[in-house]
């Protein structure tokens, strides 16, 4: 139980690939509970993935409760995340706690459904949608490798210009 | 010791100027802060921070000449800089139309009064020659709570003008 130092952008470990989660053991909640405390000391997160306190492991923790006005299910610890199926598509903006002082605009699925497991490995569904959807769509990028910085879009793009056609 | 200075640079747009443009201050010994670059009304125009150990002068004399032979006009200003202190915009404003005399004072006059503070502003002049369309797009933090900006657009739309407002939620994770 401790509050990790969070990698930051260039560090080589976030661009790794995490691997998949067998054993719901002891180690394992261990290493929740550092995610959790570690999210608690971050300022403003509403999710953060296990390689971002440099643990290789496709666990993640999304909670955006604190958001007024929206769809949420509440706080998710989530192992082995699996997005089963994506509808329509979203410009928002992203911050990242391994990306210190830039936010951008990213492009997410705006539904998903997503399998996953709890932390005591009972199985999960879920169909979210909009900023909760972009959370679990953040964190698990996290868990193959990618950052928000792979997936910028052109802070213009949100209007979109229309050709002249002649 | 280095400082910081604010160079702005306009010219014709032509292919490559942007590569040329980072070799020459790579080679007048300036490195790179924020910088934005936009091409308006056919012109290329960026604002850069540079970083040098440089005096004004010296940085003058350094890119004089290949501004010249790039026909870029260019202007320093020594400034402060303040990097890794951005403020994350809390609301986005979308305002068209078809005839903007005036529209853009009027707009950003009442969003002010209402606690707008601007962080970034876009026009553009789309439509056609005969038919031209003005929009503009507004990021900002609202100071004194989205309500009250709400407010503020009523009268504008009134007036007349389009104008819509949308929150910006920024997701950290
Ligand atoms: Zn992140």
């Amino acid at each position: 139980m401790s509050i990790k130092e969070i990698l930051t952008y260039p560090d080589s470990r976030l661009k790794q690939e995490s691997s998949e989660i067998e054993k719901f053991d002891a180690l394992l909640q261990s290493i929740i509970q550092d995610l959790e405390d570690t999210m608690a000391e971050g300022p403003g997160a509403v999710g953060i993935a296990a390689p971002q306190i440099g643990y290789p492991i496709r666990s993640v923790i999304v909670d955006v409760s604190s958001r007024k006005k929206i769809k949420h299910h509440g706080h998710l610890v989530l192992i082995n995340p699996e997005i089963t199926e994506w509808h329509g598509l979203k410009t928002g903006r992203e911050g990242c706690l391994s990306v210190p002082d830039f936010t951008g605009n990213v492009v997410r699925a705006e539904k998903i459904k997503l399998n996953a497991y709890n932390q005591l490995g009972e199985s999960m569904n879920f169909e979210m949608e909009g900023y909760e959807a972009r959370a679990v769509q953040h964190e698990i990028d996290h868990l193959d490798g990618l950052l928000f910085l792979d997936r910028l879009v052109s802070r213009k793009n949100d209007l979109f210009k229309r050709k002249n056609y002649k | 010791m280095s400082n910081w200075y604010m160079l702005t640079l306009v010219g014709a747009d032509k292919p490559g100027i942007v590569a040329n443009i980072t070799k020459t201050l790579y080679e007048a010994d300036c490195n790179l802060g924020e910088a934005s670059m936009n091409r308006l009304g056919g012109n290329f125009t960026v604002m850069v921070m540079i970083n040098t150990e440089h005096s004004e002068n010296a940085v003058k004399e350094k890119l004089a000449l290949p501004c010249k032979d790039q026909e870029l006009h260019f202007h320093i200003d020594k400034i402060e800089g303040k990097l890794h202190n951005h403020h994350v915009p809390d609301i986005s404003i979308i305002v068209s139309g078809a005839d903007h005399a005036g529209i853009v004072a009027q707009v950003t006059n009442a969003l002010y009064d209402a606690g707008l503070d601007i962080l970034d502003l876009n026009s553009d002049v789309a439509g056609s020659e005969d038919k031209p369309i003005y929009i503009c797009q507004i990021d900002g933090q609202a100071q004194d709570g989205i309500k009250a900006l709400e407010a503020a657009i009523i009268p504008l739309r009134e007036k007349g003008i389009d104008i819509s407002l949308r929150e910006i939620e920024t997701m950290v994770g």
